[in-house]
């Protein structure tokens, strides 16, 4: 289970090397989203950590919203 | 691996910078004002009353201690007797405006419904602050 954590937090390990993943639909992602991430929709995400991610660093996966 | 549960939302609300075709253009976040005067709902109009005269405001948003939108005074409300609360002078539960919203949608819709002004709010409702009618017509007119 991944943990949860705020945006300060992903401020701080942004800064420290992590990468962001939004797994929203790629027409939203495409209109706006956080610097530097990339895009993996929810369904693929397993196989797209290992295909397109460093093992070495943490990942911050990221939605609209909580519900 | 991590989870930022808050979202997207929740760092467009917090004005920090995006990427994508869309980034840049303003929304109902980046054009509201977030200094609005807020007010608790048991509190005097007449106390609130003098606050908004004093920040040079003619509107106020009622909310509770997790700054959740719970209603709105407009210059109608805040010219009620100055003895009722502001739970009993607000007009409750306004229409509120999540931060992404394009401002000509919101500029566009201001217009239809002749809102003076709109609160904008995170998807829980959380005040991020107030768009008034004239600077969301501004700002599109800039930016078309």
């Amino acid at each position: 289970m991944p943990a949860h954590i705020g945006r300060e937090d992903v401020q701080r390990l942004v800064a420290e090397g992590a990468q962001l993943v939004e797994v929203l639909p790629k027409k939203e992602f495409d209109a706006q989203h956080l610097p530097g991430a990339i895009h993996l929709p929810l369904r693929k995400i397993d196989a797209g950590v290992r295909a397109s991610l460093d093992p070495e660093r943490p990942v911050v996966l990221y939605c609209w919203d909580s519900t | 691996m991590y989870d930022y549960t808050a979202g997207k939302s929740d760092w467009m609300a917090a004005g920090l910078p995006t990427e994508g075709e869309a980034a840049g253009r303003p929304t109902a976040a980046t054009v509201a004002r977030r200094d609005v005067p807020t007010c608790h709902l048991k509190e005097s109009l007449r106390d609130v009353q003098e606050r908004v005269r004093a920040a040079g405001w003619d509107a106020c948003v009622v909310v509770n201690e997790e700054r959740i939108v719970m209603g709105l005074l407009r210059a109608e409300q805040l010219g009620r007797e100055e003895d009722l609360t502001a739970e009993a002078a607000m007009r409750p539960g306004p229409s509120t405006f999540r931060p992404n919203v394009a401002i000509a949608e919101m500029a566009e819709f201001m217009a239809k419904h002749d809102l003076p002004n709109a609160p904008v709010t995170t998807s829980a409702g959380e005040l991020i602050g107030l768009l008034v009618r004239e600077d969301a017509e501004r700002a599109h007119e800039r930016h078309a």
